[in-house]
């Protein structure tokens, strides 16, 4: 009895298996499932840039429509990647220019893009539609012309958070006439002027377009302009939310904003005077996302405005809403998902103090869906971390930064091990923890035990010794991702546990106590991870006991890579040939 | 040496201990400097024994924000809104004999003090003081940059403002090339 299906039939089926991690199931059950699956799959999703080639990539999924890709580790963020790291996208782009001509979609995090690859792009891929750029660095406008002018079924365009070298506002002028399906635009990261003109003809014609971010450089005016031409905005950021309007022009600008039927995302917001926020009072009650987190709005306004908002799930905010501004949004917010809270202060010393534990405790006991919290506070307390945890079963994500490193409980003095202990016995679907303030490797104990469900574990200034990185690495059986900084533990956890580190995507250790011996060691012994040095002097010089200042550890099907700048060291599975740079020019 | 045992993989039970943190034991084996609790030698080379710990600012990448969102506080944290960009000023910083570039946020940092004190630290040399007729004179390392032009000036001659909008990189100059520069002032 043949019980295999038609690979017809199978591909049926398979064409309503969306999510990624149930495809790669399915192509482990067997030969034909994976064949079916391989060629059926249109969304690829690359973490990590490094673990697999682009060819292999291509060669697997011939079908493929869209590409997500991620370059460098989380940390790059935070300035501890050295310039120069990696994370190129441009043998992506090359290889799928050959490979896979009929890409349509790209979306790249923390990765270099340079203007010769977004000419390639727009070159090379000819029904081109998404580019969605995050955290991404190497490009100018000019590259952004050239998208702009070739792609003439463009749908989205977003920059978020990028750093590019800004030329001009040009690059706007370059969508064609005929370019009218256009859905989501954001150049909210650019600093120049857009032609106003250009921009008012480019949004008359994209009738599609549900979303549009702004940069700072448009003002209050335009914006009103641009509104009167796409009432059916979903998403808008705003430009700069502060020029002097008569009052003509304000009650104008009201009327379009009750326009905003569909509105449910707002931000930019820059510099909003106090006078404008009634503006936005008619859009408030459905939002269900609010990014005030570039917006210097004060405790006042913003439990004015935050009350208004029923329907809100999603608040990003910075520390200016203080205890009291978080009790209002308790009070109003009952849908709130995800609460992200920013330090308003330039740096460290200049944390708004009106803002305590108090205020996030008051919101997780206040809304039952609150899922996702990031909350950057000068202090905490182990109480309400235990309070949180009590009223918060549900969380998935929660990441505090206590400002000042190793800052124990406030109130008694005592580490937070108790307080996160808490968090990770009570949640136990919890995903994404970062630690923070004063703890021992007790901490780290109650992580290793309850954190089963943890994937991506943060760590800075914290821990005793080896036992912290042991208890984490035997005990944390889902862990994926690991990013420690300035923590005391050497060699002997991360050796005795490195079969662990196949089963993970990557680990960064930075100003910790690992050896080059160590590195050494775990290079030759795990062929399937690669263990990068990011040192200033060569490993090579000091004694093979002396700690290095970076490593980034991730596992690989692509084997050391080519591209790396001189800071940085892999070292080679044959002993005999050492340690290397395998630079190519 | 209990780096002599990292050959043998297998670490006996006793070797790690589920005791009490910080017991002698744990302690031998970390023969490297690193952070603990009651110091806060943070970023400490191992060579060098810094008794006065940074200042928080000078924590690098602490607390935990994007470059792009630290400096939009700057901005708003200076009153400055006048056609005010969020951008992010970087510019290369090399330093002879170093190996690798470095790149700094101009924009982070109010006056010349600042950038100094942040290249110090960065680079782990000192510099002298800076006076208008003899330049960085008894110092080690001069600081020049490239501006607009294209031409290679001395930090600290213009004002900040007009320096922080037409400096494009920063070098760093030692030992002869320092010293040929201030013989040349």
């Amino acid at each position: 009895m043949d019980l295999r299906l038609p690979s017809k039939v199978l591909e049926h089926i398979f064409s309503f298996v969306d999510s990624n991690e149930d495809r790669n199931s399915v192509s482990l059950v067997c030969k034909s499932w994976f064949e079916t699956e391989r060629l059926t799959r249109k969304r690829v999703f690359v973490r990590n840039c490094y673990a697999v080639t682009p060819a292999a990539v291509a060669r697997r999924f011939p079908g493929m429509r869209s590409l997500t890709l991620k370059g460098k580790p989380h940390f790059a963020d935070y300035n501890l990647v050295p310039d120069g790291w990696g994370g190129y996208a441009w043998p992506w782009i090359e290889a799928m220019a050959e490979k896979s001509p009929s890409l349509e979609e790209l979306r790249l995090k923390r990765m270099v893009v340079t203007d010769e690859c977004l000419e390639k792009i727009a070159a090379s891929f000819k029904d081109f539609k998404v580019l969605v750029l995050t955290s991404c660095e190497g490009f100018s406008t000019d590259g952004l012309a050239a998208i702009a002018v070739a792609c003439r079924n463009l749908t989205e365009l977003e920059l978020r958070e990028c750093i590019v070298e800004d030329l001009g506002g040009d690059w706007l002028s370059y969508f064609p006439e005929t370019l009218t399906s256009l859905v989501s635009l954001d150049f909210s990261c650019l600093d120049s002027e857009v032609k106003l003109s250009d921009l008012e003809r480019l949004v008359s014609r994209s009738p599609n377009l549900k979303s549009l971010k702004l940069n700072r450089a448009v003002s209050l005016d335009a914006l009103g302009s641009l509104l009167r031409l796409a009432p059916q905005l979903v998403e808008l950021g705003t430009g700069s939310f502060s020029d002097k309007l008569d009052q003509e022009a304000v009650s104008k600008l009201a009327q379009v904003f009750t326009e905003l039927k569909e509105l449910k995302s707002l931000s930019g917001l820059w510099d909003v005077l106090p006078e404008y926020i009634p503006l936005l009072y008619s859009v408030c009650p459905g939002l269900t996302s609010l990014n005030l987190s570039y917006a210097t709005v004060q405790m006042p306004d913003l439990v004015e405005l935050l009350s208004r908002c029923s329907n809100l799930q999603k608040l990003w905010v910075m520390d200016l809403i203080e205890d009291k501004g978080l009790e209002a949004v308790a009070s109003s917010c009952k849908e709130l998902r995800e609460l992200r809270v920013f330090p308003s202060g330039a740096d460290v010393d200049e944390t708004n103090v009106a803002m305590t534990e108090q205020g996030l405790v008051s919101v997780s006991e206040a809304c039952p869906n609150l899922e996702s919290v990031l909350y950057f506070c000068a202090q905490f307390t182990n109480a309400a971390l235990a309070t949180i945890a009590k009223t918060r079963p549900n969380l998935k994500c929660f990441r505090l930064c206590v400002i000042e490193p190793f800052a124990p409980d406030h109130k008694t003095h005592q580490p937070l091990d108790e307080g996160f202990k808490a968090i990770v016995e009570s949640c136990k679907d919890l995903q994404r923890l970062s630690v923070s303030g004063l703890l021992t490797d007790k901490a780290f104990e109650y992580i290793g035990t309850h954190g089963k469900k943890l994937r991506m574990l943060s760590i800075a200034f914290a821990g005793d010794s080896d036992l912290m990185l042991h208890h984490l690495l035997s005990g944390c059986e889902s862990l994926n991702k690991l990013e420690i900084r300035d923590c005391p533990f050497g060699d002997t956890a991360l050796l005795e546990n490195a079969a662990k580190l196949e089963t993970m995507r990557s680990l960064w250790m930075s100003s910790c106590g690992v050896s080059f011996g160590a590195c050494k060691l775990m290079s030759e012994k795990m062929p399937k991870l690669n263990v990068e040095v990011i040192d200033e002097h060569t490993p090579e010089t000091r004694p093979d006991s002396s700690a290095v200042e970076k490593i980034y550890i991730y596992r690989t099907l692509a084997g050391p890579r080519l591209d790396m700048p001189e800071f940085v060291w892999t070292i080679h599975k044959n002993p005999e040939i050492g340690v290397s740079h395998l630079a190519i020019e | 040496m209990a780096y002599e045992k990292v050959n043998e993989l297998n670490l006996k039970d006793t070797e790690l201990r589920l005791g009490l943190p910080g017991t002698e034991q744990v302690k031998e084996e970390q023969d490297v400097s690193c952070v603990r609790s009651n110091k806060r030698q943070l970023q400490s080379d191992n060579e060098e024994e810094s008794t006065t710990p940074p200042t928080k600012t000078q924590i690098v990448g602490w607390p935990p924000v994007r470059s792009y969102r630290k400096n939009n506080n700057n901005n708003n944290n200076n009153n400055n809104n006048n056609n005010n960009n969020n951008s992010v000023s970087y510019v290369k910083v090399s330093m002879d004999g170093a190996p690798y570039l470095r790149k700094i946020d101009l924009k982070t940092y109010k006056n010349y003090p600042e950038l100094l004190k942040a290249l110090e630290n960065m680079f782990k040399f000192t510099i002298g003081e800076y006076c208008e007729r003899e330049g960085y004179k008894g110092s080690e390392v001069v600081p020049t940059y490239e501006d607009k032009d294209g031409d290679w000036m001395l930090v600290g001659d213009v004002p900040w403002d007009m320096f922080s909008s037409s400096c494009k990189r920063l070098r760093i100059m030692k030992g002869s090339d320092a010293l040929a520069l201030d013989s040349a002032l």
